[in-house]
């Protein structure tokens, strides 16, 4: 993968991830809920970044508005040297085909269709032509150890494969950055060790990841550990390198 | 396109029993529609015929008396055409294809045998035959100009006016007695469905040369006349045109219309027209709201499947989809329901009314006046692109409201 060429180069002093005063405020009709008060963060290239913090803090929030699955309410937001506010739908849509990949807690796989198809689902939505996207599918399969249970369906899978299909799709599209919600958070404890194992192989051959997490054991094998709580960054650090 | 061709063979899997469902009740609908629309169609079509069956593009025009003062003359005075003034009208009207007189006597005895009954015997010229429609059954004839002009005993006779007579025989070339004088039968009607008449119905009457009425019942003067025209826009003008020729030489003022009181039959065949359309867009209507009804099914189904798949549309847009690849498939999938629904239903409907054409009309009242349903491509077009519209909007409706879903919230891990 270190070898394929820049597909988004970055315009040069800019990090990946460039967020200055993120608001979110949810409005629900009656109550308001600011879930984001000001966040600044940057991440470079090459990251892998662990955001914890307590049940409702606003990690997912956060994660939401980093994907561009979600607009910000206030404050700045970057994702490769792009702005992002302003952006249509449809443009919004193409910065989440381009440039993020998602995991979640729930692997949020297509139920009908197979873990190739899957798999092949950002390429088919990136234009890449059948051939292409084939081939791709494969290989990314089979990097996540799924190249003999291509043809299953999700149902067919366990939870830990499930992810690494999961894992794959993310990949697919050679996204500039993997977000990752809870990616264990539905998985026994060998699993998820397992899948973490396979977040460290992917930082290791160069991707940039953000992964939320509970676990801190987990956490502390990320090269930064971001703490939030109630809608602000507490804590930013470098973690010790244990693995 | 492709895009989202592929997305649809991957999603459009509703539940066989749903899909079913959903492509009957369009199929009902369109069964309906075509249906209604064809007995209209074949309505439409009797009913002109049967209108037509008296002639096309004739006028009638009664004997009637004044109505208004004219030079010293006081209303109420009879006027009565004479048959040998004919000639002479009929040539200072260039305007009129054909001026029939007809001379009608309302009782007389007719006697075949040893059978006798009481008939109406009319004394027209030769050009009644083709302006009247009075066509022979293969073996007879019409009169003639030669029966006309040597005034000949010969009749031509109302099909059941024939059969009252002469039974199940051919009445042809046989000889039979008007008001005690002997004729020979030249001819039968054929059977038609006759709508509207003024004169009773054509199957019960019998006709003889005008010349040869005449000498018989020795009355110099028509009942009416029969006014033909080859373009039926000139229908109106000429009627004014005869009142007119016909006021100068009868003297009456040839405004008095009251004088010769006139059937247009373009003008009643026009209204019958207009009203069978009516019935048509009347009866599309009502197919069309039958088909609605499937439509507003599909919709529904499909409102269903989006509500259901939600969290996927969710995942799709998280990938990256655009909202014309989540909206399109789900157009794709309402049309296609509602297509092959309604090339079953095209395809039963057709079936049924090519079945119904095989039922006689022949001896049918009730099928002689309305006729056996008909499709037309008229019909075909019409139900097609009502069921397009349909399709479509079924599938956008439904599609819309999946291409409104907030991936963010969808996605939120409950
Ligand atoms: N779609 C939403 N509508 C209203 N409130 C929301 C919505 N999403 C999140 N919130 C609120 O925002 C806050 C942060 O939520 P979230 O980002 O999911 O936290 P975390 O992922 O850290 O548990 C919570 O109070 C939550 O109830
Ligand atoms: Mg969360």
């Amino acid at each position: 993968m270190s070898s394929r060429p820049e597909k988004n180069p970055l315009p040069t002093g800019r990090a990946i991830i460039e967020m200055d005063g993120i608001r979110k405020v949810y409005d629900t009709g009656k109550v308001k809920v600011e879930a984001l008060k000001g966040v600044d963060l940057r991440i470079e290239k090459g990251e892998f970044v662990a955001i914890v913090g307590p049940s409702g803090s606003g990690k997912s929030t956060l994660m939401n508005l980093l994907g561009c699955l979600d607009t910000p309410s206030g404050g700045d937001y970057f994702i490769g040297g792009e702005k992002v506010a302003g952006l249509t739908r449809d443009a919004l849509a193409e910065v989440r085909n381009r440039r993020v990949g998602f995991v979640f807690q729930a692997f949020n796989l297509l139920p009908q269709i197979s873990a190739f198809e899957n798999v092949e689902m950002p390429l088919v939505f990136g234009g890449v032509p059948p051939k292409v996207r084939r081939a791709k599918a494969a290989e990314l399969l089979g990097k996540v150890g799924l190249g003999d249970r291509m043809d299953h369906k999700p149902t067919e899978l366990s939870g830990g494969q499930m992810q690494r299909v999961a894992i794959a799709r993310a990949l697919a599209m050679d996204p500039d950055i993997v977000l990752a919600d809870e990616p264990t958070g539905n998985l026994d404890t060998t699993s998820g060790t397992d899948i973490m194992g396979v977040f460290l192989d992917l930082w290791k051959q160069g991707s940039t990841l953000v992964v939320i997490t509970h676990d801190m054991v987990l956490a502390r094998r990320a090269s930064r550990i971001v703490e939030i709580r109630d809608g602000r960054i507490v804590s930013d650090r470098a973690a010790e390198q244990a693995a | 396109m492709k895009v989202i061709f592929h997305l649809f063979l991957q999603s459009a899997t509703l539940g066989r029993k749903r899909a079913f469902l959903t492509i009957a009740a369009i199929a009902w609908g369109t069964v309906a529609i075509l249906l209604l629309l064809a007995f209209g169609e074949g309505l439409k079509r009797q009913l002109g015929s049967n209108a037509r069956a008296m002639g096309e593009n004739i006028g009638v025009m009664w004997m009637s008396e004044t109505t208004k003062a004219w030079k010293g003359m006081n209303p109420g005075r009879p006027i009565r055409v004479r048959i040998d003034d004919l000639p002479v009208l009929k040539s200072r009207l260039p305007e009129l294809e054909d001026l029939i007189g007809e001379a009608i006597f309302w009782r007389t005895n007719l006697t075949s045998g040893r059978k006798t009954v009481a008939g109406r015997v009319k004394g027209v010229s030769v050009a009644y035959g083709e302006a009247r429609k009075q066509y022979p059954v293969e073996g007879g004839r019409f009169l003639s100009p030669l029966d006309e002009a040597e005034r000949r005993r010969v009749i031509f006779l109302g099909n059941e006016l024939a059969e009252d007579l002469f039974g199940k025989e051919d009445p042809v070339g046989k000889t039979m007695l008007v008001a005690g004088a002997p004729f020979t039968v030249v001819g039968v009607m054929q059977k038609k469905t006759q709508m509207g008449a003024y004169a009773g119905m054509d199957k019960d009457h019998s006709i003889i040369p005008i010349s040869t009425w005449k000498a018989l019942f020795g009355r110099p003067t028509v009942n009416n006349l029969v006014l033909r025209v080859s373009d039926p826009a000139k229908m109106k003008d000429a009627i004014a045109r005869t009142r007119e020729v016909i006021a100068a030489k009868y003297g009456f003022d040839p405004a008095d219309e009251r004088a010769l009181p006139t059937w247009d039959t373009v003008e009643s065949q026009k209204t019958t027209r207009n009203m069978t359309v009516g019935i048509q867009i009347f009866l599309g209507i009502i197919g069309a709201l039958t088909l609605l009804i499937g439509g507003v099914g599909v919709a529904n189904i499909m409102y269903a499947v989006v509500k259901e798949r939600t969290r996927e549309i969710g995942v799709k847009m998280a990938l990256g989809a655009k909202a014309g690849w989540i909206t399109g498939p789900f157009v794709l999938e309402g049309l296609s329901y509602t297509l092959v629904g309604g090339a079953a239903g095209m395809l039963i409907a057709t079936l049924m009314i090519l079945g119904m054409s095989f039922i006689p009309t022949e001896g049918n009242q009730v099928m002689e006046f309305l006729g056996t349903p008909k499709l037309s491509p008229a019909i075909g077009a019409a139900t097609a692109s009502i069921l397009g519209v349909i399709g479509l909007l079924a599938g956008y409706f439904p599609a819309r409201r999946a291409a409104a879903i907030d991936p963010a919230s969808t996605l939120r891990y409950e």
